[in-house]
């Protein structure tokens, strides 16, 4: 911001755009000191590894040598074509449909309740952020522990009601379940500390007003916190949509795909029937369908939603 | 310490009502209902398996202090909290001095392309590492580093840039410009300016920084999933999953386990709460 005032205030005219300072010799050896680090590990890393998924992604390619057999869009065929992937992509989808009809929600209401200044406040902050600093993998595992039907939560109320021993994660029906819960417990508390960051941004004499005018808690809520919550709302959703896409640790230690292959996520069905059995090129399509997916979302989603932010 | 103060101030305030014995309530059923996971996991620790089965939620009847004795005084734990340690370690150092230095540049130094820079580090912000994770590790695996540490934490450091550049510039930029003025005047060069100067004037953002990148790195899977082949490289996640795949029949000693590998994020947090959480919200606000 203050560069930007400097550079307004100096119009002196050199070929480049805004020019804060005269660049000397000095700042130029900045410039080739201190930037090659960032650009060079950025474009090995992250950015030729996205572009070379796009060109991996027409190859039928094990990985060895270099990539000949083209084909075009088989790959990406094969993958709209196999159930498996079909129900990884809808798998994702309800996640998404889940955090922001159940997560989302009840992070705000966890949130309004804490704000409200109750005795404890930091301690409920404290336990319902807790999970979310815990690993996914973690989480995972010890969620696998509680649906076990043997051993876990599950397996002690079938015994207490003397019925025979339940594998929510051998359902195929309703493994999934299994992982939304644990995603929401694990998730809720950020989205919810979000949530209370933005609440203490709302200057309180705007809700007393309202109060001595007669609005009713819920008029309150619904007429000035809420729209006031709008630009944190609308940060959580897209933190949960992102979030949702790229699921992966948490289904490993949980169902590991199964049953039948019913609980896969875009990125575990990458990994699970691609990069395990080396068929990069194929799983590089998965990748890239994943890709698009995602910059589509976060740039729309910028651009429409955020765009007031 | 304020927050301790609004409980004892809000304790006397307020008509207590039936709305907020409720809501009370309902927050004191809901911690119970997430505790009770972590809680069930340390506790079943203790058992053995037998006990385990019959008794899945009840304090044990016999304390097994030797489930977690044997994990605690073997190998393997220390050995995966320490790799996971390393990694994290270098993972913060090079991402605060890789970031710190370019977001420096890109906050203070108008040159040609700087615009076309800074957005092409900021693509990094679109999408996860997921989508690029088969190329990447044929690009590890190229470059040598499959099986290496370095091959978890450079793509870690690259990944994390795109965030990591763009909050420590946005910070830089609201340092007061009459500094930098004031210090070329006395002819301080922008390499003393930004050690003698600007780093320290930024502790906040580069914790923040390193909170984010901290926590990501040691709760990581995936990447080290594709990277690390030799069990004794693993870090705890890894670690825990092998573990885990190694006693799948024995669940009282995966407990231990998992509790134990959970308890210094769990300890980190308890002492360091503030910043923690500070650092991940507002990490995720302010980008």
């Amino acid at each position: 911001m203050a560069a930007a005032t400097y550079a307004e205030a100096q119009p002196t005219a050199t070929a480049y755009s805004e020019p804060a300072r005269r660049m000397t010799l000095n700042s130029w050896a900045v410039v080739v000191v201190f930037l090659p680090p960032a650009l060079l590990l950025f474009t090995v890393f992250v950015f030729l590894p996205i572009a070379e998924a796009g060109w991996y992604g027409f190859f039928n390619w094990n990985g060895y040598g270099r990539p000949e057999k083209f084909i075009g869009l088989k790959n990406y065929g094969y993958l709209f074509g196999n159930p498996t992937f079909t129900r990884s992509l809808i798998n994702n989808g309800i996640i998404i449909v889940f955090s922001l009809l159940v997560q989302l929600p009840l992070a705000l209401a966890v949130a309004v309740m804490i704000a409200g200044r109750l005795v404890g406040a930091v301690w409920f902050r404290m336990i319902f952020f807790l999970p979310y600093v815990l690993a996914d993998v973690a989480a995972g595992l010890i969620w696998h522990f509680m649906f076990d039907g043997d051993y876990g939560l599950v397996g002690a109320v079938t015994t207490a009601f003397g019925a025979p021993p339940y594998f929510l994660l051998a359902d195929k029906t309703w493994a999934f379940s299994a992982v939304l819960i644990v995603v929401l417990w694990k998730y809720f508390g950020f989205h919810m500390m979000l949530y209370i960051a933005g609440l203490q941004g709302i200057d309180p004499a705007l809700l007393e007003a309202a109060e001595m005018d007669g609005a009713s808690p819920f008029q309150r809520f619904w007429h000035i916190t809420l729209p006031l919550l709008g630009p944190m709302i609308r940060l959580s959703v897209f933190f949960s949509v992102i979030g949702a896409l790229q699921l992966f640790d948490i289904i490993v230690p949980l169902t590991g795909g199964g049953p039948f292959e019913t609980t896969n996520t875009m990125v575990s069905f990458l990994y699970f029937f691609g990069l395990t059995r080396m068929r990069i090129g194929f799983s590089s399509a998965v990748g890239v369908v994943l890709f698009i997916i995602c910059v589509t979302f976060a740039f729309g989603y910028q651009r429409i939603v955020m765009r007031d932010d | 310490m304020t927050e301790a103060a609004d409980a004892i101030r809000s304790s006397g305030r307020r008509p207590g009502g039936l709305a907020a014995i409720v809501t009370f309530a309902a927050l004191v059923v809901l911690a119970g209902a997430v505790l009770f996971p972590v809680l069930a996991t340390a506790l079943n620790g203790f058992k053995d398996l037998s006990e385990l089965r019959t008794n899945p939620f009840g304090l044990p009847h016999v304390w097994m202090w030797s489930n977690y004795w044997s994990i605690l005084t073997g190998y393997r734990y220390w050995q995966v909290l320490g790799n996971s340690l390393l990694i994290a370690l270098f993972t913060v150092a090079l991402t605060l001095i890789v970031s710190s230095m370019a977001a420096f540049t890109f906050a203070h130094l108008r040159f040609f392309g700087d615009k076309f820079l800074l957005s092409y580090i900021q693509l990094g912000l679109l999408f996860p590492v997921a989508t690029a994770i088969v190329p990447l590790f044929i690009k590890i695996r190229d470059l040598g580093l499959l099986d290496s540490y370095w091959g978890v934490i450079l793509p870690q450091v690259a990944f994390s840039l795109a965030m990591s550049v763009l909050l420590i510039r946005n910070a830089f930029k609201q340092l007061p410009s009459e500094l930098l003025d004031a210090a070329m005047m006395d002819g301080c060069g922008y390499f003393r300016y930004f050690i003698y100067v600007t780093l320290p004037l930024s502790g906040p953002i580069l914790s923040t920084v390193a909170v984010i990148s901290f926590v990501g790195s040691w709760n990581g899977y995936l990447l080290p999933l594709i990277v690390l082949n030799s069990e004794s490289r693993y870090p705890w996640t890894l670690g825990l999953m092998a573990y885990q795949g190694q006693y799948m029949t024995s669940w009282q000693l995966v407990l231990a386990f998992i509790t134990l590998t959970i308890l210094p994020a769990i300890i980190m947090f308890l002492m360091a709460q503030r910043y923690i959480v500070a650092g991940l919200t507002a990490g995720a606000v302010k980008a």
